[in-house]
């Protein structure tokens, strides 16, 4: 491969179209992390994260970081529905919030029985005398996680499927989507007796049994977390390396193109959304313990954009691109918001548009511009192009470290 | 879709694509067999693409349009292709950001099963290995498509629908932008394809069409207006008159040039105002 993949010498490389959505592919890591870059760069966020993080940081820390991390995983989803199957998922804090809801209806019901009682304090407020069908199914901790993976991917499935096969795309899936969100937050709020309405539910003590308030069990459940989000990177790895992922980008850039291969895009960008929501639902379910409250204030319209800006500045096209932008833009938003609490959101928002602006491949297209820009002597450029290149052994894994150092350095 | 003895067959019969008030196709009647290379040539605005377009579900079609037996009209785009009618569209629309391998695992993966597809592509396929090289692009198998040249876009185009096993092929100008030997190449190629395949060729280019047309098929207004060899179309009155009388809706050189062409005298072209606004269909 290596020796074919000469550039066309012979022929005028047209320059129409090819700058069409700029550097979005040129990113580090687009297609090229081959395994050994994959591998490394899962092996250095598994380091950071299981073992430095846990002896750096404190219990506070610690639950800060598990909380970005929760944030990190609708990140990883957006990733794939947006960067690289181009839909602009401004709601994804319905998925969120459904998996958060069914964990903190669990985890409160839980507790009520650990106290002796028969439903939940909030309903009993509100003269509720007997518990909600839709509460006494998620009882039993099997049927919650098995509902907190299958709700929300069934509901993305319908709604999908709804959407895209009626090829709504572009803005307008952009401007539906984030209704949804818009609409989840109000039926939650409209429904003080099942769901405490705006406060939400919160002050939670156990999970499964394990006592929250324990340290240990804290930090375990910090593991879980990490470990988990890693298991989603992997997962995404393997995606974007696949065919569907190759058809996913097809779809993206030429989906009427892709109609006359024989392909059905509806199904394909259905599969991707229903894997974002899967993502967004399970960092939604792990945010309860992790946080102690979810709230309509964490899943509506604010919150859903939220989740894309870390996504656009990270580079969303890119595999870590989403993640490492999440993570940073949830530690800055902490540290900004302690010290001039209204400014970080402005600043949040003029962040987001500049990056869209001016910079659409995000930060990870930076280093893709900068390496550009270097004569190209080392094979470089067109082995860009080359999936899984074992090619360049010390080419990927390189950029995949310091991509994957940077932001973490900033803690 | 099963390749038997008997020749694969396109039967359009009384295809009518109308666009609000304006009839685009009117009355069509075409079939095409298998062994057959067929042009289907015309002015401006004469239906052509549409025409293909309607073959493949992009325009709203009335009438029948029948490939070896299964009616297509009123099936979705994809199902259509998984009928095996495959096409090409006049400005190349290959995935620029994908490289040309990509591409052509794309275009052959229609009946692939979901576990295949979520697996990485590891090797290359015969199939696309041989199709590479027939279409001179096995030397870019890395290479983003979106660097190729206009030539060698078209040629990945031919080569997605060759490893997509489409039996019906439909193409929209595809010498277009070709250099004089890249154009001989593809004529051959068509030419080599139409022994087992259904082809139809809308081509502006004259000069390729006389040199590998076996029939043609002359469309104007929405309607056909003629059909047989190229000598036969060349010595129809109607269409003389058509190449002639219609250089209102290109410029006066472009007419006479065409109508050269066809082998007609250009001197005859004299009507018309040169519009350059004016392209094909769309």
């Amino acid at each position: 491969m290596t020796t074919t993949a000469t550039p066309p010498a012979t022929t005028t490389p047209s320059t129409t179209g090819a700058r069409k959505l700029p550097s979005v592919a040129e990113g580090p890591g687009v297609w090229t992390t081959g395994p050994r870059g994959a591998l490394i760069g899962l092996g250095i966020g598994a380091v950071l994260l299981l073992v430095v993080a846990p002896l750096t940081l404190g219990g506070f820390g610690l639950d800060l970081l598990g909380r970005y991390l929760c944030m990190a995983m609708v990140a990883v989803g957006i990733g794939l529905v947006w960067g690289r199957g181009g839909m602009l998922a401004m709601g994804q804090g319905v998925y969120f919030g459904l998996g958060a809801y069914i964990m903190a209806m669990h985890m409160t019901l839980a507790d009520t029985t650990l106290e002796g009682e028969s439903i939940p304090t909030f309903m009993r407020q509100n003269g509720v005398e007997r518990l909600p069908e839709l509460w006494g199914i998620v009882q039993h901790p099997v049927i919650a996680v098995a509902a907190i993976i299958l709700v929300p991917t069934a509901v993305a499935g319908l709604l999908g499927w709804a959407i895209f096969s009626r090829r709504v795309k572009g803005a307008y899936f952009a401007i539906l989507s984030q209704a949804l969100a818009a609409a989840f937050a109000v039926l939650i709020i409209g429904q003080p007796v099942l769901t405490n309405g705006s406060n939400g539910l919160s002050n939670f003590q156990s999970l499964f049994g394990w006592d929250l308030d324990d340290s240990g069990n804290r930090l375990v459940l910090f593991l879980v977390v990490a470990v988990i989000l890693l298991a989603m990177l992997a997962v995404t790895w393997q995606l974007y390396r696949s065919r569907f992922g190759e058809l996913l980008v097809a779809v993206r850039d030429q989906e009427e193109r892709v109609r006359f291969l024989g392909y059905d895009p509806a199904l394909i960008k259905t599969v991707a959304y229903m894997i974002a929501a899967l993502f967004a639902a399970i960092g939604g379910a792990l945010f309860v313990p992790v946080v102690g409250i979810i709230s309509p204030a964490d899943i509506g319209v604010v919150p859903s954009i939220a989740f894309l800006i870390g996504v656009a500045i990270g580079g969303r096209a890119t595999w870590l691109g989403p993640v490492l932008g999440s993570i940073a833009v949830s530690f800055a938003g902490t540290q900004l918001a302690s010290a001039f609490p209204s400014a970080w959101v402005y600043l949040q928002g003029l962040l987001f548009v500049l990056v869209i602006g001016f910079l659409p491949g995000g930060l990870a297209s930076v280093i893709g511009l900068l390496r550009r820009r270097r004569p190209e002597g080392r094979g470089g450029g067109r082995g860009d192009g080359s999936a899984g290149a074992p090619d360049e052994p010390g080419d990927d894994p390189q950029d995949t470290t310091r991509e994957a150092t940077e932001p973490e350095a900033a803690r | 879709m099963t390749r038997d003895h008997r020749p694969s067959y396109l039967e359009i019969r009384d295809l009518r694509v109308v666009f609000d008030k304006f009839v685009a196709v009117d009355g069509v009647d075409l079939r095409v067999e298998q062994g057959d290379l067929r042009f289907l040539i015309g002015p401006n605005g004469a239906g052509k693409t549409t025409t293909i377009d309607a073959v493949t579900a992009l325009a709203p079609a009335q009438g029948s349009i029948n490939h070896n037996g299964h009616e297509l009209v009123g099936r979705k785009t994809h199902k259509i292709v998984r009928y095996g009618v495959g096409r090409t569209f006049q400005t190349a629309s290959v995935f620029e950001d994908l490289t040309v391998l990509q591409n052509l695992d794309i275009a052959a993966g229609l009946r692939r099963r979901p576990r295949e597809m979520l697996r990485h592509r590891t090797g290359v396929s015969a199939r696309i290995t041989e199709v590479m090289k027939t279409t001179g692009l096995s030397d870019f198998q890395e290479t983003k498509a979106g660097v190729l040249s206009h030539g060698q876009k078209q040629w990945l185009e031919i080569g997605m629908l060759m490893v997509q096993d489409a039996n019906v092929l439909l193409l929209d100008e595809p010498v277009a932008g070709m250099s004089q030997d890249e154009r001989d190449a593809t004529g051959e190629l068509l030419r080599k394809l139409a022994a087992d395949h259904v082809v139809v060729v809308v081509e502006h280019d004259m000069e390729f069409l006389r040199k590998y047309a076996q029939s043609v098929t002359v469309m104007a207004a929405g309607k056909i207006i003629a059909e047989g060899t190229v000598a036969e179309v060349q010595a129809n009155p109607t269409v003389q008159e058509i190449y002639l009388g219609t250089a209102g809706t290109k410029s006066l050189e472009e007419a006479k040039a065409e109508a050269e062409m066809l082998g007609l005298d250009p001197e005859a072209v004299t009507v018309g105002v040169p519009s350059a606004t004016e392209r094909e269909e769309h």
